[in-house]
């Protein structure tokens, strides 16, 4: 591989690393509180409210039916507005996010939902209201379904940065279709998919091991 | 709230820091009446009244199905009855809404059965809680929970996770997180009917302990008679959301009422042997008496002047009991069929010394 191209795979490693890391973390800050509304406005919730429950779980079906790459094109405006150029690494995060903080609200819904409701009653007897419950019960309790859903959320979301690769948003998918595959680079391409295994595992693994530290279940 | 000077009392044992403030002697913890609540068509509780004393131990018992539960959530306002008064404290809390519950509450101890511990927190973290929701500031609620652990023999686990508990201690921190925010009354849902004997006896001596040296009233709902029997003063029998019957253990023990009641008392009392009951028909040639009797005396020679008082009786099964320091005697004897004045006799002496006789049928020989 030549230094050109060795430079380009660094920039390409540093552009995907960029838009996981930010597109996760909005997903992330975004997703839990949508997650926790999903849980507490639903029947026998600590705020039951049906019509919120409903409606909110209608835009992320929404959201979350419209293919990657047809949203990448739809929310162009969007991202205009937000960052002023719909090209680029900044511009991808814009979708990259919208698109995963709705899949990141089922995934944190799902631990949330798995919590005791004997702990939640524990807490609304010793006088909690529903913030107190939400902090010291629903997140705590959750916490390492949280996280592992961040952990598959983030793999997830080095493998639709690829994609984002259509808009120019550079990154290890785009140098892979570009110089892997149109100029038959095949060392390029390798290392491509290397670097991929080695980023997810490296997630992956970070992630198991967060869990690990914080599941005091079992 | 007299919660937050944790340090004004620096001398005091953990007993003594733990007494709940004393409120007017007079009024009931508890007074409910004309509670009802239905789920759809089936009425939980209905028109339900009884009242909780200052310091007593009250238990609640009946089957699956009675309205335990049901009763229980609503003392702390978890469950909210379709009409009816309870009085907390002299305070109505039927209406109130949550955030006005939220300060009663604090002030209510809970304990479950399946204990309810918050697995991503450290025991001593589970004990704070309470205070933590009460504002407690970082440093006395630590205090106070570990004073708390120590009272119930844990403070060596205080920076475990309840996963690493047996159930036993587990139920132990529950205790000492429903007792942190220094409650007058301290509910019990069934706390002991996830563990084997052995550790409900020592969870229910340590309930006792706690209600004698702190003044904690207590309620708790289960559904063995063995809970009850072991520290309850007064009980409430429950079927289908209705009182069937309440009084003091002993008496109830003594005298039961209804057939739910003798039929929930059946594991802890002295029954007929089933042998013998199976083989009681109208003939046979002995008469057995069932014979209930309480008596202070008998723990100092009477029964042994019974027995010398029927020398023609034959002693099946039984003998003496105590509940608390009251002994209570339940037992069976067989008195000749001939001559008929024999049963008789046997039958109007025990009575004339209060002694409940009950004939059972007959049986013969040999018994």
């Amino acid at each position: 591989m030549s230094p050109v191209l060795f430079n380009l795979l660094l920039q390409s490693i540093w552009e995907t690393v960029l838009m996981t890391l930010a597109s996760g973390v909005i997903s992330f800050v975004a997703g839990l509180p949508l997650a926790l509304i999903l849980v507490a406005t639903d029947r026998g919730g600590i705020a039951e409210n049906l019509v919120i429950n409903r409606a909110l779980g209608w835009v992320i079906n929404g959201f979350r039916s419209v293919p990657f790459i047809i949203l990448l094109v739809a929310l162009i405006p969007l991202t205009r507005l937000l960052v002023g150029t719909s090209l680029g690494t900044a511009a991808a995060i814009v979708p990259l996010a919208i698109a995963a903080a709705p899949y990141y609200a089922r995934v944190a819904e799902v631990s949330l939902r798995e919590v005791d409701p004997g702990l939640i009653e524990a807490a609304r007897a010793m006088g909690g209201n529903r913030w107190t419950i939400v902090r010291e019960v629903l997140v705590p309790e959750a916490m390492p379904g949280i996280v592992a859903g961040f952990t598959v959320t983030l793999v997830t979301l080095v493998g639709a940065s690829a994609m984002a690769g259509a808009i120019g948003a550079g990154g290890l998918g785009d140098l892979a279709i570009r110089y892997g595959y149109q100029r038959f680079e095949t060392g390029v391409m390798i290392a491509v998919v290397a670097v991929l295994i080695i980023l997810v595992s490296g997630i992956q693994w970070l992630g198991d091991r967060l869990v690990a530290r914080l599941d005091h279940r079992a | 709230m007299t919660g937050r000077n944790v340090n004004s009392q620096p001398s005091a044992t953990a007993f003594a820091a733990v007494a709940p403030a004393a409120g007017a002697p007079n009024t009931p913890v508890v007074a409910l009446s004309g509670v009802s609540r239905s789920f759809g068509p089936t009425r939980a509780l209905d028109d339900l009244s009884l009242t909780v004393q200052r310091g007593e131990i009250l238990g609640i018992i009946g089957r699956s199905g009675a309205g335990k539960s049901t009763l229980i959530r609503c003392l702390n306002g978890l469950e909210r009855p379709d009409s009816g008064r309870i009085e907390i404290e002299g305070r109505n809390i039927v209406g109130l809404s949550e955030s006005e519950l939220q300060p009663i509450r604090r002030k209510i101890g809970m304990i479950f059965q399946h204990f309810n511990l918050m697995s991503a927190k450290t025991v001593v973290d589970n004990v704070a809680l309470p205070l933590k929701i009460a504002g407690w500031g970082k440093a006395e609620r630590r205090a106070r929970a570990l004073e708390l652990l120590d009272l119930v023999g844990l403070s060596d686990k205080a920076g475990s996770y309840p996963a690493a508990l047996s159930g036993g201690q587990k139920q132990r921190v529950g205790i000492a997180r429903a007792l942190s925010a220094r409650p007058a009354l301290l509910l019990s849902d069934e706390a002991t009917s996830a563990l084997d004997p052995e550790t409900t006896r020592a969870i229910l001596t340590l309930l006792k302990d706690i209600n004698r040296k702190l003044g904690v009233t207590v309620v708790l709902i289960t559904h063995e008679m063995e809970v009850v029997r072991t520290i309850g003063d007064r009980v409430v029998v429950l079927e289908a959301g209705r009182v069937v019957e309440e009084g003091e253990v002993w008496h109830v023990f003594s005298d039961p009422k209804t057939e739910l009641t003798q039929s929930l008392l059946s594991g802890v009392r002295p029954q007929l042997p089933a042998h013998i009951a199976s083989r009681l028909s109208q003939d046979g040639q002995e008469v057995v008496l069932g014979v209930d009797l309480t008596d202070p005396a008998l723990g100092n020679g009477l029964f042994a002047e019974i027995l010398a008082h029927l020398p023609e009786a034959h002693f099946l099964h039984g003998g003496i009991d105590h509940i608390h320091d009251q002994p209570v005697a339940r037992f069976f004897l067989t008195v000749p069929r001939e001559p008929a004045s024999l049963a008789d006799e046997a039958a109007a002496y025990l009575r004339s010394i209060n002694a409940r006789v009950e004939v059972l049928g007959h049986v013969s020989r040999p018994v």
